[in-house]
């Protein structure tokens, strides 16, 4: 078995994200691992104690994302991967999709590949199901649960939140699921771990060890900018009264007067 | 001069700052305020290997530096005394010893558990008349045949409820001159007959630790457990409480963050005069204070971790630590408190409690009066460092880590 998890490092969940006058997003100093990709990770590490085998964590971008690379490892991943090439700059989820691909391609033994739902700046998860197309694999989004796992028998079967409620869905291996928070409770680095990523050399595959041209990961669709929601104005009122009974009576009046009530 | 962190600490205190904010700190205040130990928190540093951080792993320990332990020590303070008090005592005060001066058999026999978190470990030194003054104990050791029958009541012992493994300090000769040569180191454990423990329940601070009194009636302690030589206890004890008033130290850096971390989250929050409090200049001057505290202390705890690493000597060095940091901590409580107001004398915030924590840790381990005399006494050249049968354990990263 061989299962492959795409991690990312984006802002830090807690930081003040703003916009600045020429639409350009200000995201704060500090990245942190996706919180996403850290069920996705975990997912990946208990498929390979339950199964036996191995994981490969990737991350598509700059040396930034390094880091993402380095807390799988210390999670337990056994090898990481880091896809750059200068021609990824401004990459589109489209070319992050292709570029994924061709990475995961190149393993050559890929039976599963695990992503978080979405990233955690973006919302955006366009990229996880442009990755499967790429490759031509199985794609079931938002599990909830791995219900069963047969590498070789090549199915799998899970449970996927929809909005209504839940389903069950069996597909074949190969495929590219997402994940979301209720399929585990995340995994910490060991310090075995932690040692062993602090040694690791990451290697880095370029476009040129994918095989694929500069042309192909060229963006097509770019984001011309960002702009704030607008501020929602409004004003408090403290209803005055002898009693409390008072107050509750003119709150109401005023909720009627308001047609809130 | 390098005063960078390697990747491989940094990762370890991250690790560590995640698991102790995620796991302890959202339940910590119920127990603090129960006055009883929080029951998640030594499985939690034991399933994750904290508590044999810097313990080769040969001897079942993780084969980080000492670096490592002080960064661990002051991430766990930074949420609360009660969970780097347990690294005191089992780390730096009992395995620690162990490393430097227990024989083969007892690495194996003690050291191995302790660092795989499978045994919890103590340390009983101080008695109700013995604090300040170790060399004033009155428990007893007396040989017979292949035994030490030990008898006498440690008091003020950390872990106590819980510990399995004890390393106790007792007269084997009562009327030997100069007196401290007379007092004898040894293991002893839970479940020998004769030994009983109870909690104290009412401290000021660390409420949510175990802090209380081991009697010894006629217990019945093999040769083999003795640690060191006969008389040899005292520059035991007092080797301990090099790695001991480290990891006091770390934590009182943690301490000292706690109140600089909590204080400037309240000041941009909490407005006065129609801006946030931050905007202050007194409030400026409380939280600038803080950082000089902590960068100052942060960086004396370093400086003997390093020494620690070489395996050179460093009492002077961690005392000096030591006492500032601590005493640090405890100003820095009292700012915080200040700058919180009415807010932070109610246990709704968290400053209060990093005051009652802070008093004790310029108490224990060594006052800081004991730290003060020490310093003057080694400018003085009253007191010099002698050598010792086992000298402190340098780190080497290579055979710490190796498994064989």
């Amino acid at each position: 078995m061989h299962v492959v998890t795409i991690a990312s490092m984006t802002p830090d969940t807690e930081a003040a994200v703003s916009v600045d006058a020429s639409g350009n997003v200000q995201w704060g100093d500090k990245l942190v691992v996706n919180p996403w990709d850290e069920y996705a990770i975990t997912e990946a590490v208990l498929l390979k104690e339950a199964h036996s085998g191995q994981v490969t964590v990737m991350a598509v971008g700059a040396e930034a994302q390094a880091e993402a690379l380095k807390h799988g490892l210390a999670i337990g991943c056994d090898q990481a991967i880091r896809v750059w090439d200068p021609a990824l700059v401004g990459a589109d989820s489209l070319a992050y999709a292709r570029a994924a691909a061709a990475a995961i391609r190149k393993l050559g033994d890929a039976d599963l590949v695990i992503f978080g739902k979405e990233m955690s700046d973006s919302a955006s998860d366009q990229h996880v199901f442009q990755t499967a197309r790429k490759l031509g694999w199985t794609m079931i989004g938002f599990v909830a649960k791995i219900e069963a796992i047969d590498f070789a028998a090549r199915t799998i079967r899970v449970r996927r939140m929809t909005d209504q409620g839940s389903e069950v869905v069996s597909g074949r291996l190969p495929a590219v699921i997402s994940v979301l928070k209720d399929i585990n409770e995340p995994k910490y680095p060991t310090f075995i771990g932690i040692r062993k990523a602090a040694k690791a050399e990451i290697p880095v595959w370029s476009l040129a060890d994918l095989g694929l041209s500069a042309a192909a990961v060229a963006p097509r669709t770019a984001i011309s900018g960002h702009r704030e929601l607008p501020r929602r104005e409004g004003s408090a009122e403290i209803i005055e009264g002898a009693s409390a009974q008072e107050q509750a009576a003119k709150l109401v009046a005023r909720l009627l007067e308001e047609k809130i009530l | 001069m390098d005063f960078a962190l390697n990747e491989e600490q940094i990762m370890a205190r991250d690790m560590v700052r995640e698991l102790a904010r995620d796991k302890i700190y959202p339940t910590l205040k119920e127990w603090d305020r129960k006055h009883q130990p929080h029951p998640d928190v030594l499985p939690l540093l034991a399933e994750n290997g904290v508590l044999g951080i810097n313990i080769p792993v040969r001897y079942g320990g993780q084969g980080f530096d000492y670096i490592t332990l002080a960064l661990v020590c002051e991430e766990l303070e930074r949420i609360d005394a009660s969970l780097r008090v347990i690294m005191s005592v089992h780390a730096g005060l009992n395995s620690l010893a162990l490393l430097q001066w227990g024989t083969e058999e007892q690495k194996q026999r003690f050291l191995v558990p302790q660092a795989r978190g499978e045994k919890y470990a103590g340390y009983g030194l101080t008695e109700a008349d013995a604090g300040s003054d170790p060399v004033n104990l009155r428990s007893t050791a007396r040989r017979e045949g292949d035994v030490y029958i030990l008898n006498g009541e440690k008091m003020w012992i950390s872990l106590t409820a819980l510990a399995d493994h004890f390393i106790v300090f007792a007269k084997t000769d009562p009327h030997a001159e100069p007196r401290h040569k007379g007092i004898t180191a040894f293991i002893i454990t839970r479940d020998m007959k004769g030994v009983s423990t109870y909690d104290e329940k009412h401290k000021l601070g660390v409420r949510a630790g175990s802090t209380g009194s081991i009697v010894m009636q006629d217990v019945e302690v093999p040769v083999e457990n003795r640690l060191g030589e006969e008389g040899e206890g005292f520059y035991i004890a007092m080797s301990c409480l090099d790695n001991g008033r480290y990891t006091v130290a770390a934590g009182a850096t943690g301490c000292i963050r706690a109140c600089l971390e909590d204080s400037i989250k309240y000041a941009k929050e909490r407005h006065t005069f129609g801006v946030p409090i931050a905007q202050h200049q007194l409030i400026k001057q409380k939280l600038a204070f803080m950082q000089q505290w902590y960068d100052a202390a942060w960086l004396l705890v370093m400086r003997a971790g390093w020494l620690k690493n070489q395996g050179q000597r460093n009492t002077r060095e961690t005392a000096v630590a030591k006492w500032f940091a601590t005493d640090m901590s405890v100003k820095a409580a009292l700012e915080a408190i200040q700058l919180h107001g009415a807010y932070g004398f109610s246990d709704e915030y968290d400053v209060e409690r990093y005051l009652r924590n802070a008093k004790g840790a310029v108490i224990y381990e060594g006052s800081s009066e004991i730290q003060q005399l020490i310093q003057a006494d080694y400018a003085l050249g009253y007191r010099h460092d002698r050598p010792l049968r086992c000298e402190p354990v340098p780190y080497d990263a290579e055979t710490w880590q190796s498994e064989g």
